[in-house]
């Protein structure tokens, strides 16, 4: 635990801590309450105190197995039990199983003459035998300072009240003692002169009519604590406490990628989409397709197996499935087996803080893989810039905390692609896209570039963002001299490139077939001449034969006669040369 | 005092009223405080309830369980339980008057 490097890890140590239960406030404290010693909660009207005490003995009771004592001195048992019901806290199942105690301490001036000295024994009894009869650890008194009303004599009820605390740290008990909020102390009748352990504040403010309630511990006798005011949040399972300060840069990085559902779009980002647990954002002006995206994005994510959580905080559930069924893409049976999960909600419900919870609650609950916020700029209604910024940093890094892939999308207004507060949010974030309009030649045209993407080689190049009842699809703008063509310019230009090519194509085929006919003229030409010469050849081979064939017989001839008239020889032959 | 201590003083020659005082005095302990309630208390019923009154003590370390009922926090605590309305007077009861003016016997004088 020394070593664990947490700023409160060795005090916690030293002083015994009694931990709440509340998420949050026990990161605040460094572990709790103290043990066996009472603290002061104080606050105005309705920024709950009761709940809060509620939930201390609740979650002692069931987490902790610590019986507590719920001593009530405004509302009934019955009031208590339904008040807390609402939080999802059983409170009559506890008390039937001994492990709380509820006593409604009724004070009624009006019927009370006082005549001379008292004391409060009467309290300390009834309170001890609440706690002994349960063997409670821990003790509620709310609010003390009715008594204040009751009792008419202030000094007694002083002096009491001191013994009171005394008491109750000899007792051991960890008390829980609400307070109204004064003008001047810190609590109306000055209680916190004698709780002097531990003090929280709590506080319910308006900000531009939204209401957030803050935490603060002004005091903490022996151990270091958050000293920030904290927000927090009544939701539907109890209080939510939520330290700003408490989540550090030391998530881990993941290698692995995920698709981003659309095909051209992963080829964009290195082939392969998103890290996982990455932050993108997509920004663009109004009708670029924002939301197409981020469906495609869940339905991706629904389709691989995993969760998707989508925060709606324009559309509802069903207009958004229903949107997407023009671009093909059917959400339904994701919903239906539980992948996909939608939760709207009006910017303006409630404040920033109230929010940030309730995504924190939806995230905790339903554990996604995927998480998009569709519009985030919606938020910045509901609180200023920097809040925005602030909630949005402390979203990213719970979601990367828990390697949750995020995607924000934020509306940008037309003639302004860049407003300073995304400026702002964007350094948070690790991919960004921006869609844009590009409007020429009559018509307007979308057109997609990825800004950033941390970590990965993307492309710089911008591709025109067409969607169609098919779906999305990610088609090469035509760069030409002229610019970036999109739409029916770019069509345009493309049905001139094909028909040049395919002149081209056939002014080649041409060319070749004349080639062929040449050849084929040229090659009947060698074949004639080679017939001619042929013919030829063989009309010399037979005058050739004729002439040897003459000569052989004349010579026959002139032998044959010369034998007849025995001439010479010479003579002989020199006679027959003509004929 | 340390066990319940239930005195009577049933009624027979009065006959301004039959109903009679049912009063309890919470204590926690013998302490000189409740000692001086009840000797007061005493003092007060002999006084102006003769015979018609009937006080229990009732010591809340023994019977702490009773102290919800009537939603003790003062010690001593005077309840007037009978005749209605429910009264309580807290202190010692040293001031007479207050006593009076509370138990609502000063019409009746």
């Amino acid at each position: 635990m020394k070593n664990s490097g947490h700023k409160f890890a060795s005090p916690a140590a030293r002083l015994p801590k009694c931990p709440t239960g509340i998420r949050g406030l026990d990161e605040i404290t460094g572990g709790g309450l103290p043990r066996g010693r009472p603290t002061l909660v104080c606050g105005g009207a309705g920024c709950g105190k009761t709940l809060l005490a509620a939930e201390f003995l609740v979650r002692g009771a069931v987490q902790f197995g610590e019986p507590g004592v719920f001593m009530s001195f405004e509302e009934t048992e019955a009031e208590l039990k339904s008040n807390v019901a609402l939080l999802g806290f059983n409170l009559a199942g506890l008390v039937r199983r001994k492990k709380l105690l509820l006593d409604h301490v009724y004070i009624e001036r009006s019927e009370i003459q006082e005549t001379g000295e008292y004391d409060l024994d009467g309290l300390f009894v009834r309170l001890n035998h609440a706690i002994d009869s349960i063997g409670a650890k821990r003790v509620v008194l709310d609010t003390l300072e009715a008594l204040f009303a009751g009792l008419p004599n202030e000094a007694i009820l002083r002096a009491e009240l001191r013994r009171l605390f005394r008491w109750l740290k000899t007792k051991g008990v960890t008390a829980f003692i609400s307070a109204e909020s004064g003008r001047e102390h810190l609590t109306r009748y000055g209680l916190e002169e004698y709780v002097s352990d531990c003090v929280i504040v709590l506080d319910h403010r308006m900000n531009e009519q939204i209401a957030t309630r803050h935490l603060r511990v002004v005091k903490y006798r022996g151990s270091p604590h958050g000293t920030n005011e904290y927000p927090f949040l009544i939701g539907e399972d109890g209080i939510r406490v939520l330290p700003i300060t408490s989540l550090g840069l030391n998530h881990t990085a993941s290698s692995e990628r995920i698709s981003t559902g659309i095909p051209r779009l992963d080829a964009m980002l290195g082939g392969q989409g998103f890290f996982r647990g990455s932050s993108i954002l997509l920004t663009g002006t109004p009708g670029t397709g924002k939301t197409s995206t981020a469906a495609f994005f869940a339905q991706a994510a629904a389709r691989r197996g995993e969760r998707a959580l989508y925060f709606a905080f324009e559309e509802s559930p069903s207009q958004i499935m229903r949107n997407m069924h023009s671009i093909g893409l059917r959400l339904e049976p994701w919903v239906t087996r539980g992948s996909l999960r939608f939760h709207s909600a009006r910017p303006t419900l409630y404040g920033l803080e109230m929010h940030l919870a309730t995504m924190y609650k939806e995230i905790e609950t339903f554990q996604p893989a995927v998480v998009v916020l569709d519009p985030m700029t919606s938020l910045l209604v509901a609180g200023s810039e920097s809040e925005t910024k602030a909630m949005v940093t402390r979203l990213i890094d719970f979601l990367k905390s828990r390697q949750i892939t995020s995607l924000f999308t934020s509306l940008t207004h037309v003639g302004n692609p860049l407003q300073q507060s995304e400026i702002a949010i964007s350094s948070l974030m690790d991919s960004w896209m921006l869609l844009q309009d590009i409007e020429g030649n009559g018509e307007r045209n979308r057109v997609l570039y990825v800004l950033k993407a941390r970590g990965m080689a993307h492309s710089n190049q911008s591709r025109e963002f067409l969607i169609s009842r098919r779906g999305i699809d990610l088609v090469d703008a035509y760069v030409g001299p002229g610019g970036v063509l999109t739409g029916a310019a770019r069509a345009a230009q493309s049905a001139r490139d094909k028909a040049e090519a395919l002149a081209n194509q056939q002014e080649a085929s041409r060319r070749k077939r004349e080639l062929e006919r040449k050849r084929g003229a040229l090659e009947r030409q060698i074949a004639a001449l080679r017939a001619e010469y042929d013919a030829e050849e063989e009309e010399l081979q037979r005058l050739k034969d004729q002439a040897a064939t003459r000569t052989r017989l004349l010579t026959a001839e002139r032998t044959e006669l010369a034998t007849l008239r025995h001439a010479d020889p010479e003579t002989a032959g020199g006679m027959r040369g003509k004929h | 005092m340390k066990t319940r201590t239930v005195r009577r003083r049933e009624s027979g020659s009065s006959g301004r009223s039959a109903k009679l005082w049912q009063l309890r005095l919470y204590v926690a302990g013998e302490t000189p405080k409740s000692l001086t309630a009840f000797g007061n208390l005493k003092k007060i019923c002999e006084k102006h309830l003769k015979a018609r009154y009937r006080i229990e003590v009732i010591d809340l370390l023994e019977k702490p369980h009773l102290s919800k009922g009537d939603q003790i926090l003062a010690i001593p605590t005077l309840v007037r339980r009978l005749p209605p309305p429910v009264r309580k007077i807290i202190g010692d009861l040293s001031d007479t008057e207050s006593v009076l003016v509370g138990l609502d016997l000063r019409a009746a004088e």
